[in-house]
């Protein structure tokens, strides 16, 4: 405590606000220590999180880089008509909406699945070595993981092609084809993600009471029907908090592995919103930050309304919702 | 806490005998799980395989699965390959060095924002986990970043990434579960205060958290390339990622370093080598990790998962 502190101190002492106010102060005063451990937690918070929010008002808007955020010129919504009339709109927001669901589509229930199977198995080495290998690509980093789907895909070394042609059938540049990309994007995300996408589901399993299990056996039920009637009603609240989470991120398709795989040929398909405001701003030899910063803003506004309305909707058909 | 996923075995051996229906619906689980584990490893072993055969067997497609002829030439040249080790070294100081920063600053707010006396507690996790939810996009950070003198630093790769607000939820949880009221009460009537219980008490029983978080944070600074793609540009600055990308993807490769590939056949399959040769090299070290540190990643999932 500095003398200026002990001041205030005593100041406060002195000049009650109020019993509310002073009751708080003095709780305040005693847990001092808490707030000087939060202090710089809390600021990096305000500094990196809240700031560019505050930021983020240049998407209204003309940035100048020499003028700072205040001293540009006020341009209200040009920015935003800009993109709702460019041409590529309706592509990136197609190709952003299409690569989430696919994903989702794919992505969500697999894991379910993969969890639900495991769990069947009675312990022993083959289903440690299933759920141990399972985990493994989830640790590869998605440098390494496009580095793989390119040797993999390719035309002429890849295996999935030398089958192709041992099969007697035409080889397929997977890479430069647009339509093959987001097919390309999901199931090799399902080879990466899907065990480790299982582990919350497995320990929701092993709390299931397992006098249920028993209970069903006696009353003549086949596994399918335990997984159906006991498994599954298990998981239903865990699910439903990770669908909604999903949603809010919906438009949040990841930019790294979507940068990686692209390339000129299936640009068409894999131009998403995040890659095409790096491509504008950031990554663009005269850089229109404001334009860039307006889709951003457009992007965060469309999935946070996206994750409230799931919530909405969760809460009124199953009654999970995350506040 | 202690998790054992491996444990995971509620469901009692039935005492009835299986009904038929059963015993083939395990068969088929178990021939479809077997499918599945093939699948999963397949990529690698091949990856492997190519890294390791002779060049022209890979080129003519005869690599499938187990490796044709056996040749180290790729292995040599990355070991000879002074930007990936320039690379290496830079990915351990970012990891290293950016790990501590993120368990630190953590656990700081994490410990505070799990003490129910803290006036202001739901609005400050309110502030924090309001920033899942919304953020204020790529440019403004990056401008905020470049107005802070960062970029082309080390710093950069660093400190705007300095807490992970779902790593600090997972601590939060933690503390506020593991650790009674009645611990903190006699720590007081001992006349300890918050940063000598935080120091004294705490930390000692946070091993499974700290550990939990080390490995969370470690894997994503030593994976992380996006940061390093928009604040770095100086090529002694770079991460592996950075290099590997330019290798894996980009395709500009130095083979200044091989002396004996003279013909343009001879390089183009050389390069297929490297690239798996590289995907191993850059594997490796979180392969030799993962069996020791695996079950600390499920511990934390399910820290996490008691509240999400």
């Amino acid at each position: 405590m500095t003398i200026a502190d002990v001041k205030s101190d005593i100041q406060q002492k002195d000049k009650p606000i109020g019993r509310f106010g002073s009751r708080t102060w003095s709780r305040i005063r005693r847990d001092w220590q808490l707030y000087l451990l939060l202090a710089l937690p809390l600021a990096w918070l305000l500094l990196f999180q809240y700031y560019p929010m505050y930021g983020a008002q240049i998407a209204f808007r003309d940035y100048k880089p020499g003028m700072g955020i205040m001293e540009s010129p006020w341009v209200g919504l040009k920015n935003f008509e800009q993109f709702f009339h460019s041409y590529l709109f309706s592509r990136v927001i197609l190709n952003t909406l299409w690569l989430s669901f696919y994903s989702l589509a794919v992505g969500f229930p697999l894991p379910i699945l993969f969890a639900l199977a495991i769990t069947q198995l009675t312990g022993g080495l083959y289903k440690r070595s299933i759920q141990m290998v399972s985990y493994a690509p989830n640790f590869i980093s998605t440098v390494v993981m496009v580095g793989i789907i390119l040797q993999f895909l390719d035309i002429r070394t890849g295996p999935i092609n030398i089958l192709l042609k041992a099969l007697g059938l035409d080889t397929i540049n997977f890479m430069g084809l647009a339509d093959w990309f987001p097919s390309i994007y999901v199931w090799s995300g399902v080879w990466q993600f899907t065990g480790f996408g299982a582990i919350i589901y497995i320990a929701v399993l092993s709390t299931v009471d397992p006098t249920l299990h028993e209970a069903a056996v006696m009353d003549g039920a086949n596994r399918l029907q335990r997984i159906w009637y006991v498994d599954l009603p298990a998981l239903l609240p865990t699910a439903m908090t990770l669908l909604i989470l999903n949603m809010g991120q919906i438009l949040n398709v990841g930019f790294e592995k979507t940068f990686l795989l692209q390339n000129t040929l299936n640009q068409t398909a894999s131009e998403v919103i995040s890659t095409y405001v790096y491509k504008v701003s950031l990554a663009a030899g005269i850089a229109s930050y404001s334009y860039g910063a307006a889709i951003g803003l457009f992007n965060s506004i469309i999935g946070f309304i996206l994750l409230f309305l799931a919530n909405q909707i969760s809460k009124k058909l199953t009654g999970n919702s995350l506040w | 806490m202690a998790f054992k996923i491996h444990a995971i075995t509620v469901r009692p051996r039935n005492r009835i005998r299986e009904s038929r229906v059963d015993r083939i619906f395990m068969g088929a689980l178990y021939i479809g799980l077997g499918l599945v584990l093939l699948g999963l490893l397949y990529p690698l072993i091949y990856v492997v395989s190519a890294s390791i055969s002779d060049p022209s067997a890979v080129m003519s497609g005869e690599v499938v699965l187990w490796p044709v002829g056996f040749n180290l030439t790729a292995y040599e040249t990355i070991m000879n390959y002074k930007q990936i080790w320039v690379g290496f070294a830079n990915s351990i100081y970012y990891t290293v060095f950016g790990t501590l920063v993120n368990v630190v600053m953590t656990i700081l707010a994490g410990f505070a924002l799990s003490r129910k006396n803290l006036v202001g507690r739901n609005f400050f996790m309110f502030l924090f986990a309001f920033t899942l939810l919304f953020n204020g996009g790529l440019v403004p950070t990056y401008l905020l970043v470049h107005d802070l003198g960062l970029i082309d630093t080390r710093m950069s790769l660093i400190i705007p990434q300095a807490i992970s607000v779902f790593n600090l939820l997972i601590t939060v949880t933690y503390f506020r579960t593991s650790l009674p009221e009645e611990l903190m009460d006699a720590a007081r009537l001992d006349g300890c205060d918050d940063i000598q219980y935080l120091m004294k008490v705490v930390l000692p029983l946070s091993a499974p958290i700290i550990a939990v978080l080390t490995l969370f944070y470690a894997v994503g600074n030593w994976n992380q390339y996006f940061s390093a793609l928009i604040y770095i540009s100086k090529p002694d600055l770079q991460p592996l990622q950075i290099i590997l990308r330019s290798i894996l993807i980009q395709n500009q490769v130095d083979l200044s370093t091989m002396m004996d590939v003279q013909s343009y056949a001879a390089r183009v399959s050389m390069i297929v080598l490297l690239k798996n040769a590289l995907i191993v090299v850059a594997s490796v070290p979180g392969l030799i990790l993962y069996p020791f540190v695996q079950k600390y990643f499920v511990k934390g999932i399910m820290i996490g998962a008691i509240k999400g």
